[in-house]
């Protein structure tokens, strides 16, 4: 199997979905800073969307549009959702954190640590 | 009238048994709320006398419907005193008020009729004239009356019921119930009047006690008087409950309910001896007294069982059920058994007791023949046994068992010991328990169960009053603590009661415990009072106290006189004067008399009495010239003498008038003719027999103690000796002609003797006391040796098994919960470093974690996938 040569199907997208998925990770993983932190769950969520999306569209998958499956576009949907919840919520713990503690350093916020 | 008389039963137990309960409700309201009843409990007092003063009336009520409605029909022959021709005139004239009194059948409603059992009752079916003169032919056919006077076989009018029944079966009925004859109904009023008195005084002579109390005969540890709150409440609900339990004697229908109440008295005087509790002397003088009682009550309950075993009742009277047909039934009770009115209310074995004793022949024949045949052969051959004497033993023992039980509530040889020192008491206490009622409650049983007792047992009784007389007498007579004194002379006159029973004077005995109860109360108060003002028992420190103290002195006088017999030896113009004990003392020497002239052989029952009632009128006298005349041999005591206050004196006064007039009878009104009332069926004939214990005896009929030639003859005896006594007593200790010093060292060692109370004490120390002190020792060191030394070895090695598993608890339990924990608790402290707290790193992790889950899965699905 030849992803160059093969029309594109599910499994590009899932290529770019699991590069999107590696990029939010690292980026978590290496952002000191908290905004950098969110961005990468951004790229997470967002790179497992367009898995969501992929297998759901019966024209990736080949197969006759007799159906009308959208399972995986709504949960795309739910995912912005929940990202944009999400989103909301961790910006208003960095905005506390950052009143608190003066920085947004993930590093610093260890107050729980065993 | 009719009506009235049907009534009467029902009336009378109504009556009395208000009295009875009254006294009782007194107990329960001071025992809750006595410390609240003013200040200090003051007004218990009047709570107590007004229940035993409203006793008083409806016994007074009571005893007025009896006197309507039957008569004492005829004088008593006890107060003809060497009886003329006018005597004889009187007798005639008495004779015809009976015959009235016939004529009405409503007098002649006896105890049977009242249930509607006249066909048991022999005479029922007579009337009137018939009536009278039948009995009067009795009289003559049964008692050899030479005189042709003097007897008569009068109906014994009793009532008797159950109020409530404890227990019922078959066998055996417990029940609260009440016999009244002429004996309770007086009784009561006697109880009561004298209680009312004693609690008039001792509101006056336990005024002490109502604010805080230095004992001055109880040292502590720390060298000081023992300081105590007043007990004026508990003294008066001590009273009350004791009057209820002595009513309850008096009233009880059978012997079961009289021993309930029996025990009951004796716990009261339990109370009362040991009011002083912290003084050494009274808590061992009250515990003397309830462990001497218990010795008789032991016999007594013997005597119970042989009745209730043999004869299945213990009822006096007969009971009358009604059975599931609507028949009445009627249970014959004790007297019914043993004098049963077809034999003419003879004393024979009862078929019960014949049954009893013949057991093994019964079985012989029961393992022969069927049940119901065997019953009826049995009920052949009874009358046959009862000839060969079978179940005479079982009666004897009957009647022993409850004379012994008589003995220690009377306080006879050799169950005496206790009255004396019972005497620790308060005054008032010793007045009416110790003197009045408590020790009368023995004579009061012997002659109701009068019925009962053999001839052997009379003989028992006779001596044994004998001997308790004349004893108790000569240890009066070197007394010097003047209560002592009074507590040996009620032991002597007991002692006369008993012997005047004995004797088969059932009226002269009973006659003397109604006087001596007057007299006797009297003269306990008057010691009382001297104690109260002299504060002191001792008669050596005393002297010339009449003329401070009038009252007492006088009427204390009184009481002497009473209990000595005074009274003018012949009849002036038909009347014998005397005080109250003249009549009853020698109505009792006249019985003795009679008896030993029939019995040669029990003469020394005669010179017994004679010589007790020389020794009386010594003692007496001595204690009254030792207190009252004279002069005063410690004038720091007759400096603070004075008469007590006017509560104390007036019943001293009524008291001393009762003790004049008690003996009296105007017309036929009399004590000893009510008594004649309830004079048990059958003994007035006397009766021959015995043969067990001693030789036959006669017990004379007591019809014959009033021929003239005896009574003039014991009247003589009797105002001798009393007048040699008292002449005595004069000589040593008012003319003081010879020095009573002198004679107690001339006969040194009989005065010792006597002084030592005839060592009955120290005797009983070495026999009893000492012996179980022994035992009791054996007994501790057995407890502590042995018993113990096994209880210590079990719980030493209970120790050591709990040690050794303390052991495993502590290391293998424990250790094991132990280390569990610390292992937790150790690799929680481990795990915790990785909790760092860098978000970085967790997300390192996850997806470190998520890529080696991954591989690992990969690797094995591949390794699933490839193998088949």
């Amino acid at each position: 199997m030849n992803l160059l040569s093969d029309p594109v199907g599910v499994s590009h997208y899932l290529v770019v979905g699991a590069l999107l998925f590696t990029t939010g990770v690292v980026c978590m993983v290496v952002k000191r800073n908290a905004l950098g932190v969110l961005m990468g769950i951004e790229l997470v969520l967002n790179g497992a969307n367009v898995n969501f999306v992929a297998f759901g569209s019966p024209v990736l998958r080949g197969e006759q549009a007799s159906l009308l499956g959208l399972d995986g576009q709504a949960m795309a949907l739910f995912v912005i959702l929940l990202a944009a919840a999400e989103a909301a919520v961790a910006l208003a713990i960095t905005l506390n954190f950052y009143n608190n503690h003066a920085t947004v350093d993930v590093d610093r916020a260890d107050d729980l640590k065993g | 009238m009719e009506l009235v008389e049907t009534d009467l039963g029902a009336t009378l137990s109504t009556l009395l048994g208000l009295a009875w309960l009254i006294p009782l409700g007194s107990f329960v309201a001071i025992l809750f709320f006595g410390p609240k009843m003013g200040p200090h409990g003051r007004n218990s007092a009047w709570v107590a006398t007004g229940a035993i003063g409203t006793s008083f009336v409806l016994s007074l009520f009571a005893f007025g419907n009896w006197m309507v409605t039957h008569p004492p029909v005829s004088g008593h022959h006890g107060d003809d005193h060497g009886v003329s021709e006018e005597a004889g005139h009187d007798d005639h004239a008495a004779w015809d008020v009976q015959d009235r009194a016939g004529k009405t059948p409503a007098s002649f409603v006896n105890f049977a009729e009242e249930h509607g059992e006249a066909a048991s009752d022999g005479h029922a079916d007579e009337h009137g004239d018939d009536h009278a003169e039948a009995h009067a032919a009795d009289g003559h056919a049964e008692h050899h009356d030479d005189h042709g006077h003097g007897e008569h076989a009068a109906e014994k009018i009793a009532y008797s019921g159950d109020w409530y029944r404890l227990y019922s079966s078959p066998s055996l009925v417990l029940s609260i119930g009440w016999y009244i004859d002429s004996l309770t109904v007086f009784l009561f009023v006697m109880v009561t009047f004298i209680a009312t008195c004693i609690h008039v005084y001792a509101s006056g002579y336990m005024h002490d006690e109502l604010h805080d109390i230095t004992d001055h005969e109880v040292t502590l540890a720390s060298g000081e008087h023992l300081h105590r709150p007043g007990r004026f409440p508990r003294f008066f609900q001590a009273l009350s409950l004791f009057c209820f339990s002595m009513l309850g004697i008096v009233i009880a229908g059978n012997l079961a309910m009289v021993f309930m109440f029996w025990e009951l008295v004796g716990i009261c005087s339990w109370f009362l001896i040991g009011f002083y509790f912290e003084r050494k002397s009274a808590s061992t003088a009250a515990n003397k007294a309830f462990i001497v009682n218990r010795v008789g009550d032991f016999g007594m309950l013997i005597g119970l069982m042989a009745l209730w075993g043999a004869l299945g009742t213990l009822h006096f009277g007969d009971s009358v059920s009604v059975d599931a047909d609507g028949h009445q039934v009627v249970q014959p009770g004790l007297f019914s058994l043993v004098r049963p009115a077809e034999n003419g209310h003879a004393l024979q074995v009862p078929d019960g007791m014949v049954v009893a004793a013949a057991a093994n022949r019964v079985g012989d024949i029961a393992s022969v023949v069927s049940p119901e045949e065997a019953r009826a052969v049995v009920e052949e051959q009874v009358s046959g046994w009862r000839a060969r004497g079978y179940g005479n033993w079982l009666l004897v023992i009957a009647g022993l068992g409850i004379f012994c039980g008589c003995m220690g509530k009377s306080a006879q040889v050799p169950l005496h010991v206790w009255l004396p020192d019972a005497m620790e008491g308060p005054t008032p206490v010793s007045a009416l328990v110790h003197s009045a009622t408590m020790v009368a409650a023995g004579v009061y049983l012997t002659g109701r169960f009068y019925p009962v007792l053999s001839p052997d047992v009379l003989v028992v009784i006779a001596y044994i009053g004998a001997i308790t007389l004349f004893i108790a007498a000569t240890i009066a007579l070197v007394c010097t603590d003047i209560k002592r004194v009074l507590a040996y002379s009620t032991v002597s006159q007991l002692g006369y009661m008993m012997l005047a029973l004995g004797l088969g004077g059932w009226v002269a005995g009973l006659f003397h415990l109604v006087t001596h109860a007057f007299f006797k109360s009297l003269l306990f108060m008057c010691s009382g009072s001297v104690i109260h003002a002299c504060h002191t028992n001792d008669m050596r420190r005393m002297g010339g106290l009449l003329k401070k103290m009038p009252y007492t002195g006088w009427t204390m006088l009184v009481g002497c006189l009473a209990i000595i017999g005074a009274g003018i030896p012949f009849s002036l113009g038909g009347l014998h004067i005397g005080l109250s004990g003249y009549y009853s003392k020698d109505a009792i020497l006249a019985q003795a008399l009679v008896y030993s002239r029939v019995n040669e052989s029990h003469a020394l029952l005669w010179y017994a009495a004679a010589g007790g009632a020389a020794m009386t009128a010594f003692y007496m006298f001595r204690l009254w010239f030792m207190t009252f005349l004279g002069e005063p041999r410690d004038e720091h005591v007759a400096e603070h003498v004075h008469e007590s206050p006017a509560v104390m004196t007036a019943p001293l006064v009524v008291l001393a008038v009762m003790a004049v007039i008690a003996g009296w009878s105007i017309g036929p009104l009399g004590v000893a003719a009510l008594l004649e009332q309830a004079r048990p069926l059958g003994t007035a004939a006397g009766m021959t027999g015995g043969g067990l214990l001693t030789a036959a005896v006669t017990v004379p009929a007591e019809a014959a103690s009033h021929a003239p030639e005896v009574h003039v003859y014991a009247t003589w005896v009797a105002f001798a000796t009393a007048s040699s006594g008292v002449l005595l007593a004069a000589v040593f200790y008012v003319w003081r002609l010879i020095n009573p010093g002198l004679i107690a060292t001339t006969l040194r060692p009989v005065y010792t003797f006597l002084e030592n109370k005839w060592y009955f004490d120290e005797i009983y120390e070495w026999i009893f006391v000492k012996p179980a002190h022994g035992v009791a020792m054996l007994a501790s060191a057995n407890d502590r040796g042995i018993i113990d030394s096994i209880l210590h070895l079990v719980a030493w090695a209970s120790r050591q098994l709990a040690a050794v598993d303390a052991w495993v608890d502590r290391v293998v339990v424990d250790g094991v919960v132990n280390t569990l924990a610390s292992v937790t608790w150790s690799s929680g402290l481990r795990l915790r470093d990785l909790q760092t707290g860098r978000l970085r790193q967790y997300v390192m992790f996850i997806v470190v974690g998520t890529v080696a889950i991954f591989l690992l899965a990969s690797m094995m699905l591949s390794t699933t996938v490839a193998s088949p």
